[in-house]
This record gives structure tokens, C-alpha cells and sequence, in this order.
């Protein structure tokens, strides 16, 4: 199961995070920011795993981001590998060749599709049309009640 | 994702000028009666990314946090979403937003979806579970879960799997038991993990979800079939009963893995050439779960898993990832011995990959797999020995434990080489780990006394003040124990590396060295000076001898050297004051014997009261009690290894444990003023008479040793006493020794009482061995079995009025010759008879067993 997932820049600005288990946000805070500068003070060519306390980290690096999820023991890091791009694949899609700047002013949006394809820790989704089309459906509720014109300056804006 | 930030984007800058014009009018423009459009949240990220400083951001977030704040007391919900938008913004940042939890619930009971599903992401990312908050949402949770909206029910189930707290678990259990019979696969799969969860966070609720879980296998829908087999692997962790419940699905796995990889390419759930390689690896470990110790089930599972470790195409990261899960299950399960060497060689392949990642989990399996099949991995000892020097800490990690593993009585000598190696030049993290790990190793397979004492003493030279503290004691008491010509040896040894530290100043980064050569020198300073030693060969694995006798004078002065740092800790003093005071027996010149006394009399002034008491005392033994010295400081009788080392594997040669410390604290245990301190102390010098006497006056004052302490006591006095006891001494010399104390503690007797037999069932037994002092029991739990037991369990309980200490066991497996050995330590300040509840559980060939019973036999007058 994963414990969290956090996305952060190459400067070590924190741009995603979701916890799965339940910790206050002291901790949250302490951890993150310890995880952060061990990551970023790897090398490039190391592997993408780190045994980190009593979670196994796996991060990947895409362009200025950093994907880094927190898994158990248990769990089979190359695998969780292959979720981090899954995750980028859906980003890619949903925003069309995504970059960190969308993620930052569309952070809801980053979250929604995490929630689509991920619950709970663990894979809820392994199609990628299934997740997207979801999306797009919830993203067409939100429309469809805001009157046209309405959404820009009653939505999130 | 190759946008940069501060790419030039005339549209932003329109936006900003805007917004600056609107902020004017809005500066300019009277108090308005209502309050002003809230700033869009584009916007305000825009602000935020232009502040320059740490303090501009800040002034940007507070100004706007104040504002967020007056909507939310204004009870404004055309804008809550947005401002709630915003304020996840302001979070991640790291600015506190707990003032938004109650905002959040009342957009999550908004019946407008936007609303909601802002109001649900605010809930999992600011809520935690020890919100009372928490219980606010349960029952907007419920309502939802009843929705007609899928998506609407979509976003409960997601957010009560992300958040659910055992309390929201009981209560919202049926209403997931549920969704998961409900006829939609995109309700299904969530229900089915929320389920999941559920039973993570709330182990008795899984009886429920049992009957509705086992048609998710019938589905075609991937995701309701993963998420089903995660929810099924969930419940077989959970409990062996629902694990021989699901037995019989193990055709269906088969099948549906048999059909992933058959069926020909599926665009929808393809990953590069893969067909959906999610679901293979998770019912590739509810395989490896259901095989376990279960030879039907495991036959049941041969052929498919030989398919996929035949089939599968490792040219990617994809192919590799369903390899490596499929190399863990043929081990973990009873699979056929060609399906075995299959998985050792595609290991072999792994470990030879130029990726890193895949290197690490060759590592990472082989270190799993080696107690199945060690020669096989022994074949990749080089291999596993060359990623010792790899740049990357998470590789050279299961390197050094893989090689810890692999250390055999053939390879010792070249493996414990590169392993010194290896402490050597590691960081500070592993240095402890690693050097513990050695000493074990050393002890378990030194081909050779001489072998061992020359590797452990490497090891206290590279592992500096890494050490773990057992292994100074460990090893003075290996030393203690080998033959006299060994003591010569090993005292020369220690000088060099004592005097080579004392002369390049280094002595502080190294002083468990510096210890255990003090006490060894100490005791056989003698044969270090003397020219009879000549005879003893001093050549190292070089082939090089450098070994230099030196004067007595001149190992007085490197003590005095290092007596007069500053920098040496007080018991690496202590240690050092102790052995001087036994050299000035050992050494026979005067100018020597001078030097020794000017520096003991030195101490009596010491700023530390510990070495200043140890100072006095000693010099005492120059004056009054000039008579006694050269009895009391008789060398130490050979120190016998406990009896009951914890960590005693059945097929070691004896594990030595601390019971010098033991030993120690009790004696120390008697002076006042360090009673409480549980440093080591260096007190060789006052054990060395073995009088009965003295030694029952100073074990009745602490019993701080643990159980070990007892069997040590009768191990000292059972040795030759060959110090010739002055009978009249012992009150006086007590005095002179610890003339600080006049009158200690009232003794409590300790004594052994005989065991109590706790429980002797099916082979079975169960016996504690009871030593007590004053309104302390230490109990010894022993176990021993006629047949092989694994996962064994000792658990205990007191009535509340007693306090409760257990130390961890020696092990989990119990063989028939071995036994487990754990120690209890009961505390009764109230004195009453002794109630202890026991259980025991373990695996009888993969059968649990759990017994349970309540000791009621101690002896009565156990505390007095």
C-alpha cells in the first residue's frame, strides 16, 4: 500500500501531496522536508529506490518534477515505477504535454486524476481511457451547472 | 514537460496589469456595504510566484488568509469554493489552514458538484483523523454514499479510503458492503478498496465483506478485478481462516492470469508489449500468499508461473517488474526444483543488468530467497561483494546484509576481508550496524582463536566509537578465556594500536579500542613487557612485524597521555585508571611504580567524582592497605560467556555476552553515587578476589544484570578463588574500597528459587526461571518443543498493579534441541502474590496454534 505520494520541484518546492495514512501535520511537515532534501541530494545515476525509516521510497525524476511515492515493505518497486508513469501518461494526456506550470495553477486538477487512478494506496484503475473518461464526465457536471460565462468568475476562477 | 517557469507570456502580463488596476479601484473606492469579488485563484497563485522574498510571500499569503477568513465568518457560499480552492493553495505551501475544516464540510453537504468536489479534496487534505471535524463528516459521507451520482458517490468512497478512521469505518462498513454488490464497476472498484481499508484500519469488520468479495473475481472489468484481488490478498493477510477460505480460487487466478497473458494485444490495458501488467503482479502475490506451505496449491500454480517466467519479455521495466514478483512467489511457495533454478538464474541475469534499480532488487530478492537455497546464491558472491563499493547507498545497504548472509565457515576469512573493507570506508550509518553484524559473524565461523581475537581487534580499530557497548565486554571476555601465550599476544596487539592512537591523537574517535586494550594490558601488562613474550610471532597478514617492546616507563607515559586528555569519555578513563593501578603489580621497576602512584594520587583531586572516588581508593590501596594490593589486583579468573545468550543460534559456538557488565553493575550497584548510572564501569580491579563474602555483600545491593546476573554470580564463585583471602578483611576492605557509603542500602536477598513450570502441552513447555530482590521478579521464560515450531509468540500480562518489563525473545523458530529464551522483569511496589496470564502462539506445520493460560503456582513469599 502506499503511505503518500509527494511531487516536488527540482528547487524543493512541494507541488502535490496526498497521505494515505493518517499522520498530524507536524509530522506530515518534518517528513516531507526531510524526504525532500535526501532526494534531491542523490546523484542522477543512482537507483530510484531509498530505504527511508521504515518506508521504501521510489522516486523518478521528469523533467523539473520529482514523482516520489512511499510503499511498504512489501510492495514491488518496479511496479510502483510503473504507476509513477502511468500517473505522468494521464497528466500528459489530460493536459496535453504537461509541464510543472500547469500543475501548479491546476493542482485541483493533479489531484482529481491521482483520486481516479489511485484509492485508498492502493491501484483502483488500470486503463488509462477509464481514468480520463471520468474526468472528463465530472469535468462536464462542473460546467454544465455553471451558466455560461458564469464559471470564470464563480469557479475556481 | 519541458515548459520552464519564467518563460516571457504576454497574456500573464495583461492579466497582471489588470489586476493592479482592479486593486486601485478597489483602494481608491469607498468601504463597500458587501464584500468585494474575491481574487481568482490563478490570480493568486500569480502573487504569490511574483513575491521576491520569503517575507513578500508571507505578507501576500496573510493578507489574503485574513481575507478568506472574514468570507468564512461572513457566511458567504457563492465564494466558499473558490476561497477554499485558495486556501489548499496556501497549505501546500506550508501556512497553516485548519480554519478551512469546517468550510470544507459545508461544501461537501452543498448540493452542487463543484462544491462537493472541491469540498471533499480540502477534507482529505486537511482533515486527519484526529480532527473531531472527523466525526462531522461521517454523516455527510452517508448521504452521499446513497447518491444517485455516481461521481458523487465516487467522491465519498475516495475520501472515506483516504481518511477513514476506525470510528468512520464501523459506521460506514455496511454502506461500502453494499456499493460493492452494486451493479456499476466504476462504484465496485472504489467500494472495494474503501473495503480494503476498512479492514486495514479495523481488523473485525472483515467478516462482513466475505461473501460479497469473491464474485469481484467474476468480473471482466481490470479494475474491479485488481482491486478485488488486493481486497482478497488484504483478508488473507488478515486471518489463516479466510486464508484457507480462499483456497479455492486459485484456479480462478490462474485462469484470469492465463488469459492476460495469452490473449492477444488490448490497446486499453497494454504497457509496452505488457498486457496489464498491475493485475498480473497482484494476483502474482495473492499466488505466492495462497501457495505458501501448501503443497496442492502450489501444484495448482507450476505451470502458470513457469509460463510467465518463460514468457514474459525483459527488454523494459515492465517485463522485469512481473519477473521479479514472479521469482519471489516460485520461492516463497513448495514449486518444483526446475522451476527454482529457473528463478536463480533469472536473478543471476538481474544482478548482471546495467540498471541500478534492477541490480537493487536482485539484491533486494536474493536476500530473501538465501535461507531456501544458499549455493545458489553463494555462486554470486563476487557479484554481491563488487556492489560493497557501488556509489549508492540504497545498493551497497542490501549489499552488506546479502554478504552477511552468505558468510559460511569456508569463505569467512575472505568475506570478513572485504567487510573490513568495507566498515572502513562506510558511513556513519552502517558502521554500527555493520560492525555488530561482524563480531557475530566472527563468533559464529572464526576458523581459529588467534583468527578471531586479530578480527575483532580490526574491528574495534575501524569501527571507531561506532560499537555497539556489548562488544567491548564481549570482547575482554574472549580475550579473558584464551590460553596465556593469546593473552601475551593479544596484549602486544592492543599496545601498538593503543599507542599508534595515543602518539597520532585519534584516541577519542576510537575508545571502545581504547577500553578493551586498557583492561587486557591491565591484566597482562606483564607479559607485554617481558622478553620472555619474544617467542611469540608478531607478523600480520602482511607478513610485516613492526612490534616494538616497549619500556615499562614508557607505557606509563602513553597512559599518563591519555589520562591527561580532555577529550577521552569518563568510563574510557576509568577504565584506563583501573588497569594502571593493576600495572603497578604487573611492572617491576621503581621509576615505574613511582609514575603510577603520582598519577593515582593525581585522581584524588578529580573535577569527576566517579574517578575522584576511584583516585582515593586507590592510593588507600598504596597506605593503609598496602598489604592487600597485590592480592586485590590479581589478575582476573577466565570469564565464562552466559549461560543463557539471547541470541544464541542452535548451531553457534557460544555466544559471549555482556556479563562483565553484569558483574560490573552490581558492584557498582553498591556505591551511592552512581547508583542509577548504567555506563559501563570499569571495576575489574575489586572482583578480583574471589572471596564468597564479598561478593554476596555486593550482589545483594542491585540486581541490574538482568536474568544473566545470578548464573554469573555462581560462575565467579565457583572459579578458583586463587587470591589468598585475608578472612579478616572483607568489612575493612570494603570500607577502604568504598568508604563513601557507611551504611548501604538494606540488602534485599536475591536468591534463586526453583522454576515453575507455566506450561507442558503437546510438547510443549513452557518453565520460567525466577530470581528476585526486593519487590523485583526477573523471570526467565524458557521454551522448549518436541517438534519444529515457527512463528513463535510469547506474550504475558500482570494485574495492573504490577508493572511489566519483557526484553525481546531470542528467536521465533523453536527447534526440537533448541530453545527460546526471553526475559521478563515484574515490578510490585504493592507486594501481592503473583498473578501472570501467559499466551503462546506458534505454527505447527503451518497450522497455528495459540494457547493460553494463567500461572497461579509462583511461590508465595516471591516478593518480600
Amino acid at each position: 500500500m502506499m503511505q503518500f505520494m509527494l511531487l516536488f520541484s527540482r528547487q524543493g518546492k512541494l507541488r502535490l501531496q496526498k497521505w494515505y495514512v493518517a499522520h498530524p501535520d507536524k509530522l506530515k511537515k518534518k517528513i516531507t522536508r526531510e524526504l525532500i532534501t535526501t532526494v534531491l541530494a542523490r546523484k542522477p545515476k543512482m537507483c530510484s529506490f531509498l530505504e527511508w525509516k521504515d518506508v521504501k521510497v521510489v522516486y523518478k525524476r521528469y523533467a523539473s518534477l520529482y514523482f516520489c511515492c512511499a510503499m511498504e515493505q512489501e510492495d514491488n518497486e518496479l511496479l510502483t515505477l510503473e504507476l509513477i508513469h502511468r500517473y505522468v501518461e494521464l497528466l500528459d494526456k489530460y493536459f496535453g504535454s504537461v509541464c510543472e506550470l500547469d500543475i501548479i495553477f491546476n493542482f485541483e486538477k493533479a489531484y482529481f486524476i491521482l483520486d481516479e487512478l489511485v484509492l485508498g494506496g492502493e491501484l483502483q484503475e488500470t486503463s488509462k481511457k477509464n481514468v480520463l473518461k471520468a474526468i472528463a464526465a465530472q469535468d462536464l457536471l462542473q460546467e454544465e451547472e455553471t451558466p455560461q460565462g458564469f464559471f470564470e468568475d464563480h469557479g475556481l476562477g | 514537460m519541458n515548459g520552464s517557469e519564467s518563460g516571457f507570456n504576454p497574456a500573464f502580463n495583461i492579466a497582471t496589469i489588470k489586476q493592479v488596476v482592479n486593486e486601485a479601484i478597489e483602494r481608491v473606492a469607498p468601504v463597500s456595504v458587501r464584500m468585494p469579488t474575491p481574487t481568482r485563484l490563478r490570480d493568486l497563485i500569480r502573487q504569490i510566484r511574483a513575491a521576491r522574498t520569503a517575507a513578500e510571500e508571507r505578507s501576500v499569503v496573510n493578507k489574503e488568509c485574513a481575507y478568506i477568513r472574514s468570507t468564512f465568518r461572513e457566511e458567504d457560499s457563492v465564494w466558499r469554493c473558490r476561497n477554499i480552492a485558495k486556501l489548499l493553495y496556501i497549505h501546500m505551501l506550508g501556512y497553516p489552514a485548519h480554519f478551512g475544516q469546517l468550510e470544507c464540510l459545508k461544501l461537501i453537504a452543498s448540493p452542487r458538484f463543484t462544491d462537493k468536489r472541491v469540498g471533499y479534496l480540502g477534507a482529505m487534505l486537511l482533515l486527519d483523523e484526529r480532527q473531531d471535524v472527523h466525526l462531522l463528516i461521517t454523516n455527510c459521507l452517508k448521504n452521499d454514499l446513497n447518491s444517485n451520482t455516481q461521481f458523487v458517490v465516487g467522491l465519498a468512497l475516495c475520501t472515506l479510503g483516504a481518511i477513514a478512521s476506525p470510528e468512520m469505518a464501523r459506521d460506514l462498513a455496511s454502506e461500502v458492503e453494499r456499493l460493492i454488490k452494486s451493479p456499476n464497476a466504476y462504484i465496485k472498484k472504489k467500494a472495494a478498496l474503501c473495503a480494503f481499508r476498512i479492514i486495514r484500519r479495523v481488523p473485525d469488520l472483515m467478516e462482513m465483506f466475505l461473501p460479497a468479495t469473491r464474485s469481484l473475481l467474476t468480473e471482466k472489468n481490470h479494475g474491479v478485478l485488481i482491486t478485488g484481488v488486493t481486497l482478497i490478498t488484504e483478508m488473507c493477510e488478515n486471518s489463516p481462516d479466510t486464508l484457507n477460505h480462499f483456497k479455492k480460487i486459485v484456479p480462478n487466478l490462474v485462469r484470469i492470469l492465463k488469459n492476460l497473458i495469452l490473449a492477444g494485444y488490448s490497446p486499453e490495458h497494454d504497457v509496452s508489449g505488457v498486457s496489464d501488467p498491475f493485475l498480473q503482479v497482484k494476483i502474482l502475490r495473492l499466488l505466492r500468499i495462497l501457495g505458501k506451505n501448501d503443497a496442492e496449491a502450489s501444484e495448482a500454480m507450476n505451470d502458470i508461473l513457469a509460463q510467465v517466467a518463460t514468457n514474459t519479455e525483459t527488454s523494459k521495466n515492465v517485463g522485469n517488474t512481473i519477473l521479479y514478483e514472479t521469482v519471489l512467489s516460485i520461492m516463497d511457495i513448495k514449486s518444483e526444483s526446475s522451476l527454482r533454478v529457473l528463478a536463480v538464474n533469472i536473478l543471476g541475469r538481474f544482478l548482471l543488468n546495467n540498471d541500478k534499480n534492477i541490480r537493487y532488487v536482485a539484491l533486494n530478492t536474493l536476500l530473501r530467497t538465501v535461507h531456501v537455497d544458499t549455493s545458489a546464491v553463494q555462486r554470486h558472491r563476487t557479484t554481491i561483494l563488487e556492489c560493497l563499493k557501488d556509489p549508492d547507498v540504497s545498493i551497497r545497504r542490501r549489499a552488506m546484509e546479502l554478504s552477511f548472509a552468505l558468510i559460511n565457515g569456508q569463505n569467512i576469512r575472505s568475506m570478513m576481508k572485504e567487510l573490513l573493507s568495507f566498515l572502513e570506508r562506510s558511513d556513519a550509518e552502517f558502521k554500527a550496524h555493520c560492525s555488530s553484524a561482524m563480531v557475530l559473524a566472527a563468533e559464529r565461523h572464526a576458523p581459529s582463536n588467534k583468527w578471531h581475537l586479530d578480527t575483532l581487534f580490526r574491528v574495534l580499530l575501524k569501527a571507531g566509537n561506532y560499537l555497539r557497548d556489548d562488544t567491548v565486554s564481549n570482547t575482554i571476555q574472549i580475550v579473558s578465556s584464551a590460553p596465556a601465550e593469546r593473552q601475551a599476544y593479544a596484549a602486544m596487539r592492543l599496545w601498538s594500536s593503543l599507542e599508534r592512537s595515543a602518539v597520532s591523537g585519534d584516541a577519542t574517535e576510537k575508545q571502545p579500542l581504547i577500553q578493551v586494550a586498557a583492561w587486557t594490558i591491565g591484566e597482562y601488562g606483564d607479559l607485554l613487557v617481558s622478553e620472555a613474550s619474544n617467542a611469540i610471532s608478531m607478523v600480520d597478514e602482511d607478513g610485516v612485524d613492526d612490534f616494538v617492546r616497549p619500556s615499562e616507563e614508557y607505557v606509563i607515559d602513553i597512559y599518563q597521555k591519555l589520562l591527561w586528555s580532555t577529550q577521552l569519555s569518563i568510563t574510557t578513563k576509568e577504565y584506563l585508571l583501573l588497569s594502571l593501578a593493576k600495572l603497578s603489580t604487573r611492572f617491576t621497576t621503581q621509576p615505574s611504580q613511582d609514575k603510577i602512584r603520582v598519577i593515582i594520587d593525581t585522581f584524588g583531586s578529580h573535577i569527576h567524582i566517579e574517578l575522584q572516588q576511584r583516585g582515593v581508593e586507590l592510593s588507600q590501596l598504596y597506605r593503609q592497605h598496602a598489604h592487600l594490593r597485590p592480592a586485590l589486583l590479581e589478575r582476573m579468573p577466565a570469564l565464562e560467556p552466559a549461560a543463557d545468550a539471547p541470541d544464541r543460534a542452535p548451531d553457534a559456538s557460544p555466544v559471549h555476552k555482556p556479563e562483565q557488565d553484569a558483574l560490573l553493575d552490581l558492584i557498582i550497584g553498591s556505591d551511592p553515587l552512581t547508583n542509577g548510572d548504567v555506563e559501563h564501569k570499569p571495576a575489574p580491579a575489586p572482583n578480583n578476589n574471589t572471596s564468597n563474602d564479598i561478593l554476596d555483600l555486593l550482589s545483594g545491593l542491585e540486581l541490574s544484570g538482568g536474568g544473566g546476573a545470578p548464573s554469573l554470580l555462581n560462575a565467579v564463585s565457583d572459579a578458583p578463588a586463587p587470591a589468598p583471602v585475608v578472612s579478616a578483611a572483607p568489612a575493612l576492605l570494603l570500607d577502604g574500597l568504598f568508604g563513601s557509603a557507611p551504611t548501604p542500602q538494606a540488602p534485599a536477598i536475591t536468591q534463586d528459587l526453583p522454576t515453575v513450570t507455566a506450561l507442558d502441552k503437546n510438547g510443549v513447555r513452557i518453565v520460567f526461571g525466577i530470581s528476585r530482590g526486593g519487590d523485583t521478579v526477573t523471570l526467565t521464560m524458557r521454551a522448549t518443543s518436541s517438534e519444529h515450531l515457527t512463528e513463535f509468540l510469547f506474550q504475558a500480562a500482570v494485574p495492573r498493579t504490577f508493572q511489566l518489563d519483557m526484553m525481546s525473545p531470542s528467536g521465533t523458530v523453536l527447534s526440537p534441541q533448541g530453545e527460546i529464551t526471553q526475559v521478563l522483569k515484574i515490578t510490585n511496589p504493592s507486594r501481592t502474590p503473583l498473578r501472570l496470564r501467559i499466551r503462546v502462539s506458534y505454527n505447527i506445520d503451518g497450522t497455528p496454534v495459540l494457547e493460553q493460560t494463567e500461572v497461579n503456582n509462583f511461590p508465595p513469599d516471591l516478593f518480600n
